[in-house]
């Protein structure tokens, strides 16, 4: 197995993992709103309405809760268990929102692990497969001097 | 044109990266039961099928459309209305595997052109004439279980086009006749457009390792460091006699670069790329690396050698990330 060419610094990792959950989810949902409410057709996201999804960053620690609903994403709370459980490293997952690696592959080399209601799961998948550009594009919502920070510590 | 490459698109991305990195060919299902990749969020729509088609078309590029399952009485007015809405769209060949599909198809639309699909399960050159008399056939997909020297008599002995698969994941060898989904889920691929349909497909992490449950069946227990591959019964492992190993099959690619060279001499059409269920960027990346290796070949087949980089950048993609010649390289027949 090859190894990730980032990991999230053990210290910070383990920080992150002590702050409550819900903060961060909060500003995920925001961020997944800004991203994707003009590229997603509603209806292709009906089948994850008030599915709880939860997202675990490994090596920073950080797990991310929320649910989608016909108005978009909203932030949930950690302490259910999920009906479609994603982990992978923050390098993976940007690989994966850049659309520079195919999730099938990391799946195979256990690098993206997927647990909880498979469909559920795939269509995830093939619906962010089906949007034009790549799912985030950083550039649209961060501010230009945090993306190059951003893209610096990604490519160390 | 001899040897296209045709590439495969469950959604408009990858159809655009197929045709931006060299297919000549494109090929896609509608969004539901009608095609044996009937997965939930995949395919296309009437909408993004006509951008589809533009696309491919102002490029150069030739769109198929897959209509490979068989339809279920109740049903036939779904297909047939799929063979209706692919003419109307202006795709330059369908896909077909049922018998009742194709004589509607070549009845209603004479001049529809058709490809037989390796669900048809076509192995000898008899088979694949009887399809070209009756139908039109003007194409067939050979099923993965021919070698080389079984290829070259279909390919000697028929007025046919053949298309041969090139890259992908593998069925065990029975294709279009493969019941083992249904005999756990009760839908397989030529009934329901999809083997192990992922509603039946747990996967979870427990003490002994990832877990892979098709309707609670336990197809596969992989250790931290050990590759997964696609929750298929013919790839899980299984106690037989005391031990317990891959039964049926590995899992495992189909990589055929090495045979490019062959296919030219001996008049194959086709190559096809498995894989529309997989993201555009897996279809970009193919597609680069059979697009160069076809041209390396066509431009000098004697001196034609595969790079290490092309299979490097194949094997990462590789489900069990290891892949075989298949069928086409074996002694036996
Ligand atoms: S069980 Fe295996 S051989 Fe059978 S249809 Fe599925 S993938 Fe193909």
């Amino acid at each position: 197995m090859s190894q990730p060419a980032f990991t999230f610094p053990r210290p910070l990792g383990q920080l992150i993992e002590h702050l409550p959950a819900w903060p961060p989810s909060f500003a995920f949902t925001r961020i997944l709103n800004l991203a994707l409410r003009q590229v997603i057709r509603r209806r292709d996201l009906q089948a994850l309405y008030g599915k709880r999804i939860s997202i675990h960053v490994t090596d920073a620690g950080l797990h991310l809760h929320f649910t989608v609903l016909p108005t978009g994403f909203s932030a949930a709370a950690g302490n259910v268990e999920a009906d479609l459980a994603i982990s992978a490293s923050a390098y993976d997952f940007y690989l994966l929102a850049m659309r520079r690696e195919d999730p099938d592959t990391l799946f195979f080399n256990r690098r993206l692990v997927v647990e909880g209601d498979t469909e559920l799961g795939l269509v995830a998948k093939n619906t962010l497969d089906a949007i034009e550009h790549p799912m985030l594009e950083l550039e649209r919502i961060f501010p230009r001097h945090l993306l190059a920070r951003m893209k610096a510590r990604l490519w160390v | 044109m001899s040897l296209e490459l045709v590439c495969p698109a469950g959604n408009l991305p990858a159809l655009k990266a197929a045709v931006d990195n060299g297919a000549d060919c494109v090929y896609f299902g509608f969004r539901n039961s009608t095609n044996a990749r009937a997965f939930a969020g995949l395919n296309f729509d009437s909408e993004t099928a006509k951008q589809g088609i533009r696309y491919a078309r102002e490029r150069g590029c030739k769109v198929l459309l897959a209509l490979n399952t068989f339809p279920q009485t109740a049903q036939w007015h779904i297909w047939r209305q799929a063979v209706d809405d692919a003419v109307e769209l202006g795709v330059d060949a369908l896909i077909l595997a049922d018998l009742g599909l194709m004589r509607y198809a070549s009845r209603t639309y004479p001049n529809l052109r058709l490809h037989l699909s390796v669900q048809g399960s076509a192995t000898n050159y008899e088979a694949i004439n009887f399809y070209h008399e009756h139908f039109g056939i003007q194409r067939a997909v050979l099923p993965r279980v021919l070698s080389l020297a079984q290829v070259e008599n279909v390919v000697k002995h028929t007025p046919v086009e053949i298309e041969l698969f090139g890259f992908g994941g593998l069925c065990v060898m029975v294709e279009g006749r493969c019941i083992l989904s249904s005999y756990a889920t009760g839908e397989s691929p030529n009934t329901a457009g999809v083997c192990s349909p992922a509603k039946a497909v747990r996967w979870q992490q427990t003490p002994k390792g990832l877990e892979s449950r098709l309707n609670g069946v336990l197809l596969d227990r992989y250790g931290a460091d050990e590759n997964a591959g696609y929750p298929t019964l013919c790839k899980g492992r299984f106690e037989v006699e005391d031990e317990t190993y891959y039964a049926l099959e590995e899992p495992t690619s189909l990589n055929t670069l090495a045979l490019i060279p062959d296919m030219l001499r001996m008049g194959i059409s086709a190559i096809k790329i498995e894989g529309r269920q997989r993201s555009p960027i897996y279809v970009e990346q193919v597609t680069r690396v059979w697009r160069a290796a076809i041209d390396a070949a066509k431009r000098d087949a004697a001196y034609y050698a595969v790079t290490p980089d092309w299979m490097a950048q194949l094997g990462k993609l590789s489900e069990g990330q290891q892949h075989t010649l298949g069928a086409y390289y074996r002694p036996w027949k």
